[in-house]
């Protein structure tokens, strides 16, 4: 990846997590914690990665993603938004009545949305639904997924991995966010995953880690993934919760909690800050 | 009538599916770890590209069939009732019904007639369960003949289908070369002003026999088949409340949230004087036996339907 596409992400991603920012203020509520750490992600997947195109949400032939991580929805919004599925100020509808933008994930309801999540663990297996249906059918298309570290405690996940790799299921990349929070406080005393990419490599995955806000890694990663024949591939992103707002970088009670309007202030101005530093390259 | 076909509703599921595979080649079949059981078997058999088993693993089947029905499939997904729609519930309800994917529960085992199993596996509570899942089509078919027409419009219909399917091999009593089949639309099996007896599944087969019964008492009987348990086919439900002014519901199901409720809910809020006396399983748990004993210890039976007629 030459210097000026990373440069052009990174712009992008700042914009995604302002926009999450954006959101979740108006909104009053919202998860900003675990949509800024995948921020970069969701940049990377809709600039660079998926095969969509926003005027034409419903392609039959298009990529997949599901948000099994449902409650992170403001960062995948405020990416689909910066890619023209909707309107940019549709963001500031969050969460309210009458909104297309419910507080999780409603494929019925906006566009570029693949599937309906929001309750941990079922996202994962309708993208391997989708994945079998997608060979099954001779579509060449991929389907990816993102799940949260603390989502995988969730049993459902491991049947999911369980099936992706029995079908063999290539077309399907399974990411994790590995923020290292959840609600309750760190993943490590609430419930110890331990090493996720020897878990999935041992449910038959190949796997890999890296770090989920380095563009040059995710590029790496997808491309073996795409090369990869005959297995699910699995991606553990090690990440920071809250990444790119200082008071809420590896914070746990910005979880599920929206800034105030002088959080607001602050966030946004850090945001503007970097973004005119990275324009100014 | 000593003489009379019996057949399980399984089997008339098993055998509507590859019916039906062999006209749409978007129909697949997701089974966990049952496919003997549930009767999909056969279509494995014919149909083994288009089967996929998923283990026992039902939360994630069902999912997994949302995701397939995103991509333009028509998937059954196939388990016995207590895990379709009990354990897998909240998939159910969260995958399948609130994104309104176009996925077929088939749910075999319902009931008590599961028999011998006990009341882990005998499931009782399917139809109010689903029954609460909005846009969720719920069905249960009274015989073979009327689970192979259920499942034609099941594939037909655009959304969410659960269907309940019994173990137990009961009479078969509609005409196959003569039988028409429409969601959300019951089927009256027999004229009488008196009571109305309104069931579903195996209970129907139980009706008619109390409604012979009576009838030797001086006692006409209605007797309405309902198949589809939601949407409720409130019409013909009032029309019976309004010409008999008596109903006696029968299910093969607890009393609570089943049928029975659906016909005491539309009563109720019509205004129209009418009594309401439920047969079902009453707000308590089976256990092991033989199914046909079972379901006379509970009172899923024609003498307890028309014991209960005589008791208004």
């Amino acid at each position: 990846m030459t210097d000026l596409e990373k440069k052009d992400l990174a712009i992008r991603a700042t914009k995604v997590r302002m926009g999450i920012i954006e959101g979740t203020h108006a909104a009053k509520a919202g998860h900003p914690g675990g949509s800024l750490s995948a921020a970069d992600l969701f940049t990377y997947l809709y600039f660079k990665e998926l095969n969509v195109d926003p005027k034409n949400p419903q392609d039959p032939d298009r990529d997949r993603f599901v948000l099994s991580k449902g409650h992170t929805a403001p960062g995948l919004y405020a990416a689909l938004a910066l890619r023209g599925f909707f309107p940019w100020e549709d963001l500031l509808t969050l969460r309210q009545i009458g909104s297309h933008l419910q507080g999780h994930p409603n494929m019925n309801s906006t566009p570029g949305v693949d599937m309906s999540t929001g309750s941990l663990g079922q996202g994962v297996s309708a993208a391997a639904g989708m994945a079998l249906a997608a060979r099954h059918m001779g579509k060449t298309c991929r389907v990816y997924t993102l799940l949260g570290d603390g989502e995988i405690e969730e049993g459902q996940v491991w049947e999911a991995f369980m099936f992706a790799a029995n079908y063999k299921l290539d077309n399907f990349v399974a990411l994790i966010d590995k923020n290292g929070l959840q609600i309750d406080g760190r993943t490590s005393d609430v419930m110890d995953s331990g090493d996720i990419a020897a878990k999935l490599r041992a449910f038959g995955f190949e796997a890999m880690e890296i770090d989920g806000h380095n563009f040059d890694e995710m590029e790496a990663a997808f491309q073996k993934a795409r090369e990869t024949k005959g297995k699910p591939f699995g991606i553990v992103m090690h990440t920071i919760k809250g990444m790119g707002v200082s008071y809420m970088q590896d914070a746990v009670e910005w979880h599920g909690k929206a800034p105030g309007d002088a959080e607001y202030e602050t966030a946004m101005n850090e945001l503007n800050a970097h973004l005119a530093e990275l324009e100014a390259k | 009538m000593s003489d009379i076909k019996k057949m399980a509703t399984r089997d008339g599921y098993g055998t509507a599916l590859v019916k039906l595979g062999e006209e749409h080649e978007d129909l697949i079949v997701f089974d966990a770890d049952l496919a003997a059981a549930t009767k999909t078997g056969v279509f494995r058999k014919a149909f083994p590209n288009r089967h996929f088993e998923c283990g026992i693993a039902e939360g994630n089947m069902m999912a997994v069939a949302a995701g397939a029905a995103s991509m333009g499939l028509v998937p059954f997904a196939s388990s016995f009732a207590m895990f379709a729609a009990g354990r897998a519930f909240e998939q159910v309800r969260n995958s399948i019904g609130y994104p309104h994917l176009n996925v077929k529960i088939g749910a075999t085992h319902g009931g008590i007639s599961v028999g011998e199993d006990g009341a882990s596996h005998q499931c009782c509570e399917d139809f109010a369960l689903m029954r609460s899942i909005p846009g969720m089509v719920v069905l249960c078919p009274s015989d073979a003949v009327e689970a192979e027409a259920a499942v034609r419009a099941a594939y037909e219909h655009v959304g969410p289908v659960y269907l309940r399917f019994g173990r137990l091999a009961i009479p078969v009593f509609h005409d196959e070369n003569n039988f028409k089949f429409e969601i959300g639309k019951g089927e009256t099996l027999r004229e009488g002003d008196d009571v109305a007896v309104i069931a579903t599944g195996l209970m129907v087969y139980e009706a008619l026999q109390a409604a012979e019964a009576l009838k030797a008492e001086g006692i006409h009987a209605r007797v309405i088949n309902l198949c589809t348990i939601k949407p409720l086919d409130t019409e013909l439900v009032l029309k019976a409340a309004k010409e008999c002014g008596r109903i006696v519901t029968a299910e093969e199901h607890s009393v609570v949230g089943g049928l029975g409720e659906a016909v005491c809910a539309a009563v109720a809020e019509s205004g129209i004087p009418c009594k309401v006396k439920r047969v079902g399983v009453n707000d308590e748990f089976g256990h092991s036996g033989p199914a046909a004993a079972l379901l006379k210890q509970f009172g899923l039976s024609a003498e307890n339907i028309a014991k209960v007629v005589k008791e208004f």
